[in-house]
């Protein structure tokens, strides 16, 4: 990563939209649906732009998956999106088997994941969807950190012919790459090198808590590598499996339950192919709540002082 | 309107997928009889008499395509098929067994002439509006077909789909409501009573007919009326007979899936057979 790296945040759903119209522009496939959060997921520019091409089916999730679908049997690439915990958990046999089961091609999107759904509170909060998601046979699954790496794999995920679910962060976020960073779906990234232990992140709140907390354990005089993980599914096994060799025991770091999310999948790598000492950051077998995103990381335990505890933990044995 | 003579190719077509489809349950034993047979009418008149497809091209663009919502009714749907040339007959008689291209409920992936994958209820309606919105972006003069079931209506998918394909006009979808009167564990009217379903679908804004869904030139009439309907999708409500021909199934409360030997399905083939047109 040699270029610069622009300092000022980006809303991401406004990224995510632009990178659809972006596509939009070249292919008369691509799509979207939205039911009754075309505000929230800022993609009213795609329907200004193409008001053909932009369905609002209103507050009908199950159903919106399910025109999806139908839509993609026609040839379209659609890109559906709600809440996470609507797309996730209330549309999730409609993806499972009219998109997923049939074979088809369907990009869902789920917006405010985990703690960020902040107000919004306990029945918004989605703390299963990778795990929902990453039981389904095939799909890929990713969760960018920030607008560089979201703009990059949403082309990708147009790009890949079959279904995705994306994690999507809607709030302004700080570049971490440098504009032009290329990025595969299945590839983590390296963000930065380290002998001891290895933090891996997914998702725009936490790859930058793991960095932070990179920067303590620096102070300790721990070294750690920290490593982007936005693909939970299919895993960057080869990743995992380097730096098994390469330190001694690793911290995943996820906006979600530590069941079935990134860490039960690193753990899985591991178990087969390394092992490891790992510790999982994350939500531990509990419900969303209400607060700001500040309140939540600290109730949860979502935050860099805690990922860095955990590593010395790993470290000690 | 359908002539004497097509009326009777009709009649000897709707007999011939009953046998496909009761020889192909009986070899196996056991299977959804009573909505597979409720259908034959509807598939016929749509496979032999309205819908555009092409055997040797199953993906052919323009196509008129069926959803299948209640797939369960697939074996029926693939007695027309092999009976069309989308396949060979002999896959009929692999309905069910491992490695089929034939599964009990309707799967696009492993069945030629398919179009699209059903059997959790509810879903085959947002995915014909999906396609019918997709033929409207594609310039694809097509129409979309749907059949859904009675007890299928229960679930509120149904009804989303209801109100989005009234909001869309979408003229080019033809729905078709295969009103058998039971459902699994009983009748409609005591498990959860739907009546009237032509009023509920009329009041979502669709353009509604109820008809005998076992009389040709009803449904031929109805299909007519609601191909000259552009602005808005159609329901046509048929009131049909669960397991219609089958001597064992016909006024059977438990004939949704129900076990049926190769002496059973011959003796219902035989009384068919023997049965004037």
């Amino acid at each position: 990563m040699g270029a610069a790296v622009a300092t000022e945040p980006r809303e991401m759903r406004v990224v995510y939209a632009e990178t659809l119209v972006r596509l939009a522009e070249n292919s008369a496939d691509i799509v979207i649906l939205e039911a009754d959060l075309m505000k929230a997921s800022a993609t009213g520019i795609f329907q200004k732009r193409f008001p053909e091409r932009a369905f609002n089916i209103g507050v009908a999730e199950a159903n919106m998956v399910g025109i999806a679908a139908g839509l993609s049997a026609s040839g379209k690439i659609p890109f559906a999106a709600s809440f996470t915990c609507f797309a996730s958990r209330r549309a999730y046999d409609q993806f499972f088997i009219s998109c997923n089961y049939a074979g088809l091609n369907v990009k869902l999107v789920g917006t405010d994941p985990g703690i960020a759904a902040e107000y919004n509170g306990g029945t918004h909060m989605c703390f299963e969807d990778l795990g929902l998601m990453r039981n389904v046979p095939g799909l890929v699954v990713f969760e960018p950190c920030d607008p560089v790496s979201l703009a990059a794999l949403v082309e990708r995920a147009a790009a890949h012919r079959g279904c995705t679910y994306l994690r999507l962060h809607r709030k302004p976020i700080r570049p971490i790459y440098p504009d032009g960073e290329a990025f595969e779906l299945g590839r983590g990234k390296v963000l930065r090198d380290g002998g001891d232990v290895t933090l891996v992140a997914t998702g725009a709140i936490m790859v930058p808590e793991a960095l932070a907390a990179a920067e303590r354990l620096a102070s300790d005089g721990v070294s750690a590598a920290v490593i982007d993980m936005h693909t939970v599914k299919p895993i960057d096994r080869d990743l995992v499996l380097e730096y098994a060799r390469k330190t001694r025991g690793f911290v995943s770091c996820e906006n979600h339950q530590i069941v079935n999310g990134l860490g039960s999948a690193m753990a899985e790598v591991l178990c087969e192919g390394c092992p490891r000492p790992l510790r999982r950051v994350g939500i531990r077998d509990e419900f969303g709540e209400v607060g700001t995103l500040d309140y939540l990381k600290a109730r949860y335990r979502l935050t860099a002082g805690v990922i860095a505890d955990e590593a010395h933990a790993v470290l000690k044995g | 309107m359908i002539g004497e003579g097509e009326l009777r190719e009709l009649k000897r077509k709707a007999r011939e997928v009953r046998v496909l489809t009761l020889d192909a349950l009986g070899h196996l034993g056991v299977g959804h009889v009573g909505g597979a047979l409720s259908v034959v009418e509807v598939l016929t008149i749509l496979y032999y008499r309205h819908m555009r497809v092409d055997p040797s091209a199953p993906r052919m663009a323009g196509r008129d395509k069926l959803v299948l919502s209640k797939g369960h009714a697939g074996p029926a749907l693939y007695s027309v098929l092999a009976d069309k040339g989308f396949f060979p007959r002999e896959w009929l008689r692999t309905l069910n067994q491992g490695g089929t291209s034939l599964p009990s409920h309707c799967d696009m992936r492993r069945t030629p002439g398919i179009d699209m994958t059903t059997g959790s209820l509810g879903q085959g309606v947002s995915a014909s509006i999906g396609l019918a919105l997709g033929n409207r972006l594609n310039g694809d003069a097509g129409t979309v077909f749907l059949i859904i079931g009675d007890g299928e209506s229960n679930e509120g998918q149904v009804w989303e789909g209801a109100m989005c394909a009234a909001h869309y006009r979408l003229g080019n979808l033809i729905g078709f409501m295969d009103y058998n009167h039971m459902q699994i564990d009983g009748y409609t009217r005591d498990i959860m009573d739907i009546e009237a379903p032509e009023d509920k679908w009329a009041a979502f804004g669709w353009f509604a007919q109820r008809v005998d869904g076992h009389d040709f030139r009803a449904l031929d009439a109805a299909i007519e009326r609601a191909k000259a309907e552009t602005s808005r999708p159609s329901m046509i409500v048929m009131d049909t007979v669960k397991g219609k021909g089958a001597y064992f199934a016909e006024d059977n409360v438990g004939n949704h899936n129900m076990k049926v030997d190769e002496a059973m399905a011959a003796e219902a083939i035989r009384r068919l057979m023997g049965e004037a047109l």
